[in-house]
C-alpha cells in the first residue's frame, strides 16, 4: 500500500465515523465548534499513526477514545469554573479507566445529536458562503482540501469561512442547542437551502470546466437522506430528497463522452437511474402524503417527476408541468420560475404562448444578466422559424454564460441557426 | 458511486442460524449506514437449498430446483450503497465483517465489495 492508499484509506475510515465522534464530544462538551476542532485532532492522531502501525482493528472505537482523550486534555487545560465541568471531567476520567465496549459504537442514537449538528451549521446566523463548508465538513466529514475543491476555491478561502464560521457560533453562544417546533420548521427552511445549494453547485457548476460534479451532488444527496432521517415528519425534507434524487438520476445521460452538455429532451432515457428515480418516486409521494404537495422543494420535485414518468421525450405531460409551473410560480414569485414556464406553455401550447410569457418578464433586474433567458428566447424563435434572431439570443446568452461548457453549446446553436 | 457488497460463505458456514448478537450488530449497522444516507437496499437470503437454477449450457436452456450438492461458495446476503470512493465501502465492508468476527466465533466466509458499471468514478 502507498503513502496515498493509506491516507485514502483513514480518510474513508473517518468519514464513516466523524459524525458520531463529533455529536458525542458535542453532548460531552456543549460546545460544537470546540467538538469540531477535537474530531479534527483526532483525524491528525489517525494519519500520524494508522498508515505505519497498519489500521486497528476497530478503528471506530481507536478514534473515539482517542477523540474523548483528547477532550479531557483540553478540560484539564482550561480554567474550571462551573460543577457541571468537574463533573464531566470526573465522568471523562472514569471512562477512560474502563475497558473498551466494542459495540458502544453501534449503539449510540444520534438522531438528536445529528439535527442539533445539521441545524448548527447551517445557522441563519452564519455567513451564507460559510454554511455549505460547515455542513460539508462536520456532517460529511469532508477536508478543507476537498471542499476547496469541491467548490473551485483556494483552501485558505475555505479554511477561513470555516474559522469565521466557528467564531460566530462561539462568540453568539449558540454553540449548543435544538430547535423544537415551530422554530424548527422555520430553522429548516435554511438547513434546506444549504443542501440544495451544495447539490445545485455540483448539478450545474455555475463556473469551471465540468458541466456538473457528481461527487457534490452525492454529498448533498447524503446530507438530503440524514435530514429526512432525522426530521421524518417535514414534507419539505422530503420534498428536496425528491427533487435531488430525481434530478441526479439523470447524471449519466446530461453530458456525451467528451463532457459536453446534453439537453434534457435529447437524453438517451436509457442511461437514467431507475433505481434513483423510483427513490425519488417515493419521497415525492410521501411529501404529499404528509401534507406538502404545494411546497417549494415538492412542487418541483413533481415537475421532474413528469420527466421522469415519461419513457420518451414526446410523452411529455408539458401540460401539467406548466400547471405545476403557475402553482410554484404563486410560492416564489420568481421570474426564473416563470422563464421555466414559458418552457413549458412553450411545449404545450406552441413557442408563441411561451414567447408571450418571455416578453412579460424580460426585464425583471433578476434576469438581466441571466443566460437562460436569451437561451430560452433563442429556442422559442427557433421553433418560430425567426432563425436570425434565435442565433442573435444564442450569441447574447454565450457571452453571459459562466460555465465553459454551457458556452459552447450556445454557441453551437447560434451556429446552427446560420447554417439553415 | 454505487457498490453491491456480497457476502459468502463456503456451503458448511452459510446462514442457517446467525447467532442474535450477530444479527442485532448488523442492524444496528444496517440502521446506522441508512441513516447516514449512504445505504440504500441490503437484505439476507434464505437458503440455497430453497434457490432455482436457470442454466444455459451446450446450447440448452435448463430449469433446476435445489439443493445444488455440488454448491461450494454460497451467497448469504448483499447490501447497495453510494459512496464517495471504493475505500470507504471497502471501510464499511471491514467494519460489517468484523461484526462475525466478534460474535459469530468460527464463522468463514468472503464480502465482495463491487462498483456498479455506469457510474461516475466506476
Amino acid at each position: 500500500m502507498t503513502a496515498a492508499d493509506a491516507h485514502r484509506a483513514v480518510l474513508a475510515i473517518w468519514r464513516i465515523e466523524q459524525p458520531r465522534l463529533i455529536t458525542s464530544l458535542a453532548r460531552m462538551l456543549r460546545d460544537v465548534p470546540l467538538a469540531e476542532e477535537l474530531t479534527q485532532e483526532a483525524l491528525l492522531a489517525a494519519l500520524e499513526h494508522w498508515p505505519a502501525a497498519g489500521v486497528p482493528e476497530r478503528p471506530g472505537a481507536w478514534l473515539m477514545t482517542t477523540a474523548r482523550r483528547l477532550a479531557l486534555n483540553h478540560l484539564q487545560r482550561v480554567p474550571m469554573l462551573e460543577r457541571s465541568h468537574a463533573m464531566l471531567l470526573r465522568e471523562l476520567e472514569q471512562d477512560q479507566m474502563l475497558p473498551p465496549d466494542y459495540d458502544a459504537t453501534l449503539d449510540d442514537d444520534i438522531g438528536d445529536e445529528m439535527l442539533r449538528l445539521i441545524f448548527t451549521a447551517c445557522h441563519p446566523l452564519l455567513p451564507y458562503d460559510a454554511r455549505p463548508a460547515l455542513a460539508l465538513r462536520m456532517i460529511c466529514g469532508l477536508t478543507t482540501a476537498e471542499i476547496a475543491r469541491a467548490f473551485l476555491v483556494s483552501e485558505a478561502t475555505v479554511a477561513q469561512r470555516i474559522v469565521r464560521a466557528k467564531r460566530t457560533l462561539t462568540e453568539s453562544g449558540l454553540t449548543y442547542e435544538t430547535p423544537r417546533g415551530e422554530e424548527l420548521t422555520e430553522r429548516l427552511s435554511s438547513v434546506l437551502e444549504v443542501i440544495y445549494l451544495i447539490f445545485n453547485e455540483g448539478y450545474t457548476a455555475a463556473r469551471g470546466d465540468d458541466w456538473q460534479r457528481p461527487d457534490l451532488c452525492g454529498e448533498a444527496l447524503r446530507l438530503g437522506r440524514v435530514t429526512v432521517a432525522i426530521v421524518p415528519h417535514e414534507p419539505e425534507a422530503h420534498g428536496l430528497l425528491a427533487l435531488m434524487e430525481l434530478n441526479a438520476s439523470r447524471t449519466a445521460a446530461r453530458t456525451d463522452a467528451g463532457g459536453e452538455p446534453i439537453l434534457l429532451l435529447d437524453q438517451d432515457r436509457a442511461l437514467w437511474d431507475q433505481l434513483q428515480i423510483q427513490r425519488g418516486m417515493r419521497s415525492l409521494a410521501r411529501a404529499e402524503e404528509l401534507g406538502g404537495a404545494g411546497g417549494f422543494y415538492a412542487l418541483q420535485a413533481a415537475i421532474v417527476a413528469c420527466h421522469a414518468r415519461a419513457a420518451r421525450a414526446a410523452e411529455t405531460d408539458w401540460l401539467r408541468i406548466a400547471l405545476l409551473y403557475a402553482q410554484l410560480s404563486t410560492v416564489t414569485r420568481s421570474p426564473i420560475v416563470e422563464l421555466n414556464r414559458a418552457i413549458a406553455v412553450g411545449m404545450a401550447e406552441g413557442p408563441a404562448s411561451g414567447l408571450a410569457i418571455l416578453d412579460r418578464i424580460a426585464d425583471a433586474p433578476e434576469l438581466r444578466i441571466y443566460h437562460l433567458l436569451p437561451s430560452v428566447r433563442g429556442d422559442l424563435l427557433r421553433r418560430l422559424g425567426r432563425h436570425e434572431e434565435a442565433r442573435a439570443a444564442f450569441e447574447t446568452a454565450a457571452a453571459l454564460a459562466g460555465n465553459t461548457r454551457e458556452r459552447e453549446l450556445l454557441l453551437r446553436r447560434a451556429r446552427e441557426m446560420g447554417e439553415s | 458511486m454505487r457498490f453491491m457488497s456480497i457476502v459468502t460463505a463456503p456451503r458448511s458456514h452459510q446462514y442457517g442460524n446467525p447467532t442474535p448478537e450477530l444479527l442485532e450488530a448488523m442492524g444496528k449497522l444496517a440502521d446506522r449506514e441508512i441513516k447516514a444516507g449512504r445505504m440504500i437496499d441490503n437484505g439476507g437470503l434464505m437458503p440455497i437449498d430453497q434457490a432455482v437454477r436457470i442454466t444455459i449450457a451446450n446450447g440448452e436452456l435448463s430449469v433446476l430446483d435445489g439443493p445444488f450438492v455440488e454448491a461450494k461458495e454460497v451467497i448469504g446476503g448483499y447490501s447497495i450503497t453510494e459512496m464517495a470512493s471504493k475505500e470507504e465501502a471497502v471501510a464499511l465492508a471491514i467494519e460489517f465483517m468484523q461484526l462475525h468476527k466478534d460474535h459469530m466465533p468460527g464463522w468463514e466466509g468472503t464480502c465482495e465489495v463491487r462498483a456498479f458499471a455506469g457510474f461516475a468514478g466506476s
